[in-house]
């Protein structure tokens, strides 16, 4: 079990760096950099949890995509550090309020909270992991009892989906379009003609 | 003391020793490709090829890489010089570790773990971050646009190589690679309804491993060498290595979810004498000649011609083939118990 | 039924499949490269490779010093200069060509009244430094004492047609 201990705490630490990097970096391509090695060791941690599935669609949807996006957006920023300190001291009595707010918050809930004798036994995979693998576990926990938020999870992004092709799509017109399906069907003979021209006859003289 | 022997030394060191027998052959293949890429598209544009260094030029992969390794490694001024160098190793240890579920025989497989297929697909998702992160540390024009390029390109390509993937778990039942591989015991995967997807597949690993007619992040006659374009010596090679590994990681890829792994195509006298690894070797050696063959014959693909093929093309076929697919398991209640 | 052929067509990839399999077919054509060390390919009697000057056959250097090379040169690469020789002959105390200037358009050959600066069939002369490229007369006259047989024999080739 030891290296399972290494393990746990080599990833957490690593998590609760780079997170803590992701806001301290100055460069925000760093700050984006650090988030993706946030995500990767969390997978870490749930593989140690033994929640492979879990792991492997966290670094599928969030590193192989969403960060890809935001490293995509990030990169084009072009950001003066100069004029992004400017205002820091004008927001800075805001800002701790909010934070101290939070904080308070915070403390309240964790003060509240006790740790309850049991937490072993509800911490554990609800099929134990040696009858069944958490990938068919999650899936019919979702298409059984789950299955209206699931859907219903399903619809909302659709429509965020169609709402973002609706706001940009645009029908331009007077654009020359490839159709392809068009170029391909071409075929030698609707494009080019054999002409036998007759020497000295002129530009028309063969036609 | 006793523990310490048999619960971590002796499983450290078989597990050192089981991933140098995959590396080390993995890096040599490495080499040899590009050897073998340069001979085949030679031999297809009637020319030679390397046959200077030992006799067919065998030894061409050896005097370049000692070439890489005595170069001098250039970081431009105004690069970042930490993520600049982070790129190219990034990009050669994701072609690497990726290798870790790849069955290569019966029970000849690093780790078996149960999501095999998914931790291919995320390995290989990653691939995207090398390349934009040398993008952007180079702060080149052409490095920026080759990156920008990479990065929309593997995207769009992934989804519709998740979809295909799909269809391939759905007649399986497992996640387990060497499942899938099990599943093809009577027919392979490419010689069922599934053709297409296959189809699709290898042309989307083109498109995710940057290779023609899809080279677009490096296109040299329009970004000169895209992200690419800063490299020298040995940031190069990785850069390099980690492109061909990549390469062969796709041919594997392909084989184990199409080709039926290391099986033998039919299971009958002489063919089953040869052991699966050899098997797998020659399949994998088969789609790289296909992908050799493909940068021989094709011309790059327009920007806007490959997101078309991405997204008008490929998503909706691989996603209409998962409704079939899963309405026709359902529906002759051919689907593979689950659980 | 056209137009079924061509969505057949489209869809099982006829196009690609037909490209990859002339493509295959080229693969065991012969080479048409040359092995370049070792083979060469033919070269025009024509050809117009590193300068030399030539001698008549008694051993008498044929350039008289008229300088009309130096004068049509549009790189003004070649540099004379001439003085009278014990003999009373005319000629060169200095010939210099920089060929990193020449542009081997032939021009000085054409000029030339008594085929002395020729052209000849050397290409391979590249050197690692550009000190070397800087030709002198003795550097050209035993280019020319060197490539002698197969000047003359492309001069009275190409002879006919001139």
């Amino acid at each position: 079990m030891l290296i399972q201990y290494i393990a746990f705490y080599v990833f957490a630490a690593v998590v609760v760096a780079s997170a803590f990097m992701v806001i301290a970096a100055r460069n925000p391509v760093h700050s984006v950099l650090f988030l993706i090695l946030a995500f990767f060791n969390s997978a870490g941690l749930f593989v140690l949890a033994g929640a492979e599935f879990l792991a492997m669609t966290l670094v599928i949807v969030y590193v192989g995509g969403v960060a890809v996006l935001f490293l995509f957006v990030v990169m084009m920023l072009d950001i003066n550090f100069v004029r992004l300190r400017q205002g820091f001291m004008q927001y800075l009595p805001v800002g701790a309020m909010l934070g101290a707010v939070l904080l308070v918050e915070l403390l309240l809930v964790v003060g509240a909270m006790t740790i309850k004798p049991d937490i072993e036994a509800l911490a554990a995979p609800m099929p134990p992991v040696e009858r069944q693998s958490n990938t068919h576990a999650l899936g019919e926990l979702l298409y059984t009892r789950y299955m209206y938020p699931f859907q219903v999870a399903g619809m909302v992004l659709l429509a965020a989906m169609i709402g973002a092709i609706v706001l940009t799509f645009r029908v331009r017109t007077g654009v020359c379009k490839q159709n392809i399906s068009a170029q391909v069907a071409r075929r030698r003979a609707d494009a080019v003609e054999m002409k036998k021209v007759v020497p000295r006859a002129g530009v028309s003289g063969g036609l | 003391m006793d523990e310490f022997w048999t619960g971590y030394a002796v499983p450290g060191i078989w597990i050192v020793v089981k991933i140098l027998a995959l590396l080390v052959p993995l890096l040599i293949s490495v080499a040899y490709l590009t050897w073998f890429e340069r001979k085949v598209m030679a031999a297809m544009q009637l020319r030679m090829g390397p046959n200077v260094v030992g006799p067919w030029g065998l030894w061409q992969p050896f005097a370049d890489a000692l070439k890489m390794v005595v170069k001098e490694t250039i970081i431009p001024t105004k690069a970042n010089p930490g993520v600049f160098l982070l790129a190219p190793m990034l990009t050669f240890m994701l072609a690497i570790i990726a290798w870790a579920v790849m069955p290569v025989g019966e029970g000849l497989v690093i780790s078996d773990i149960n999501v095999g297929v998914l931790y291919l697909f995320a390995i290989s998702s990653l691939g995207v971050y090398g390349i934009v992160m040398a993008g952007w540390a180079s702060n080149s024009r052409y490095a920026f646009l080759g990156a920008l390029r990479s990065a929309a390109q593997m995207v769009s390509y992934e989804v519709s190589m998740g979809f295909v993937i799909i269809t391939v778990l759905l007649c399986v039942g497992s996640l387990n690679l060497s499942d899938i591989v099990r599943a093809q015991e009577n027919v392979w995967f490419i010689f069922t309804p599934l053709l297409p997807m296959a189809v699709v597949f290898f042309i989307s690993a083109l498109a995710e491993t940057n290779r023609h007619p899809f080279d677009l992040p490096e296109a040299e006659s329009e970004l000169v060498a895209g992200h690419l374009v800063e490299y020298s010596a040995m940031t190069f090679g990785l850069f390099f290595l980690g492109e061909y590994a990549n390469m062969i990681l796709m041919s594997a890829m392909t084989t184990v979810l199409f080709l039926g792994g290391w099986l033998p195509p039919l299971d009958i006298a002489p063919l089953n004498w040869i052991p699966g690894p050899v098997w797998f070797l020659l399949k994998i050696g088969a789609l790289l000649f296909v992908f050799v063959w493909v940068r021989a014959t094709f011309p790059r693909y327009r920007y806007d011609q490959l997101m078309r093929l991405g997204w008008k093309v490929f998503l909706p076929l691989s996603l209409l083939w998962v409704v079939l697919t899963a309405g026709v398991l359902m529906a002759f209640g051919w689907a593979p118990g689950g659980a | 039924m056209s137009a079924l052929t061509n969505v057949l067509r489209s869809m099982f990839l006829w196009e690609l499949l037909s490209g990859m399999a002339l493509t295959f077919k080229y693969m065991f054509r012969p080479r048409k490269t040359l092995n370049y060390p070792h083979e060469k390919g033919r070269l025009s009697p024509r050809f117009r490779g590193e300068h030399a000057l030539r001698r008549y056959p008694n051993g008498e250097e044929r350039c008289i010093a008229c300088k009309l090379c130096e004068a049509v040169c549009p790189a003004l690469a070649i540099t004379i200069e001439s003085e009278p020789r014990e003999d009373g002959s005319r000629r060169t105390t200095r010939y210099d060509i920089d060929m990193t200037k020449c542009i081997y358009c032939g021009l000085c050959q054409e000029a030339c009244p008594v085929d002395a600066i020729v052209e000849g069939p050397n290409f391979e002369f590249a050197t690692e430094t550009r000190e070397e490229l800087y030709y002198n007369k003795e550097k050209l006259l035993a280019n020319g004492d060197r490539w002698e047989a197969e000047i003359a024999a492309n001069i009275a080739a190409d002879a006919k047609y001139r």
